[in-house]
């Protein structure tokens, strides 16, 4: 593809990643959902953040990986410990990257 | 007709408190940024090794803003795959953003359209994670939304432009654990977003059907599925709670 036609590819995708974005907020802010369903949205934060982390941390090449060469694993734990006792989400993910760079450095994984 | 209005009827609350929310966005914006400058940088390189010229980079960072999105587009247009697959799988991987969107809305009443078209443009998995961590406060904050969200996609695109210019210098990001930024931001947005047991209930069995989905192939559809059956396992077992033990 050209530069030109990749242009235009974007502007393709940013529709295409705006509209989910914003229809919900537009047709749903402004009225009153059955307490049944505001129930069932207040579990999406919890329940899509844990989607998008545990294959990060579990997958590695297609496959469950729980050994020690796993370092984005391990290193998580600590991440997460520094996360509940300071409250600091800056602290937790310096931590982590911290925990993960050493290991490379120390241990060559 | 005007004169008799009285000047001081009104203390001017609105400037101070203003300014108090926009510095608490920034400062709820700060983690953030520690994720998207690396993971901003990470991309800038990528796009051009992948041939994307400067522009369609920046303007790829500016416009469509969704980070895995726009390494999976790369990895796209690196093997010249048709520009109609390309949009069709940003609105995939990006349809995840609905619920985002959708359980956001209660907080966001009496927005008019306008914000509430700001407000979505910039709304991601983490600008969405942090909102989600004030709503116990109440509704979302106008100013304090709008700080955490500009400030997040400038780190963005000042690490885009970052790993554009500074693209032939940089081999490897695994040294300084760059490619860490982000899992390490999800653990810390998800250990402070669960408040109860049922809410780590839903974390876990939801993050264990995500993985699940992805071995089995389902790698654009496995987030979103996976919430919604997770969500809907969360309803069940507060209903069932509730049966259990009725309260006072």
């Amino acid at each position: 593809m050209d530069q030109g036609a990749i242009t235009w590819t974007l502007i393709g995708m940013a529709l295409a990643t705006y509209g989910p974005r914003l229809l919900p907020v537009w047709l749903l802010s402004s009225r009153s959902m059955p307490p049944a369903v505001t129930a069932w949205l207040r579990y999406v934060p919890s329940a899509v953040l844990a989607a998008l982390l545990f294959p990060l941390l579990l997958v590695n090449g297609g496959h469950i990986s729980l050994g020690p060469k796993n370092i984005f694993l391990w290193a998580a734990l600590p991440a997460a410990w520094v996360a509940v006792k300071t409250r600091s989400m800056v602290g937790s993910v310096l931590v982590g990257m911290a925990i993960v760079a050493a290991a490379r450095y120390l241990f060559a994984v | 007709m005007t004169s008799d209005t009285p000047r001081n009827a009104q203390p001017d609350e609105q400037g101070p408190s203003t300014a108090r929310e926009l510095f608490a966005g920034l400062s709820r914006a700060t983690p953030i940024v520690v994720g998207y400058v690396p993971v901003g940088l990470a991309f800038g390189v990528l796009a051009q090794k992948a041939g994307l010229s400067p522009l369609n980079t920046m303007l790829m960072s500016l416009l469509v803003y969704a980070g895995a999105s726009q390494f999976i587009a790369v990895s796209l247009f690196a093997v010249d795959a048709p520009a109609w697959s390309v949009i069709v799988t940003t609105l995939v991987v990006n349809l995840r953003h609905m619920l985002m969107s959708a359980a956001l809305s209660p907080f966001l009443k009496r927005w008019h359209p306008a914000e509430l078209a700001a407000f979505a443009f910039q709304l991601t998995d983490e600008t969405f994670a942090v909102h989600s961590q004030g709503l116990s406060s109440g509704a979302i904050r106008k100013a304090s939304a709008f700080a955490i969200h500009v400030t997040a996609q400038a780190s963005w695109v000042l690490g885009t432009w970052l790993g554009m210019v500074t693209g032939q210098r940089i081999t490897d990001v695994k040294p300084l654990a760059l490619d860490y930024a982000l899992p390490s931001l999800f653990v810390a947005l998800l250990v402070l977003q669960i408040r109860d047991r049922v809410q780590a209930l839903v974390a876990l069995l939801t993050g264990i059907m995500a993985v699940g989905l992805l071995l089995a192939g389902m790698e654009r559809w496995g987030v979103i599925a996976a919430t919604l059956v997770g969500a809907t396992i969360g309803v069940g077992v507060e209903r069932w709670i509730k049966v259990q033990s009725p309260g006072p």
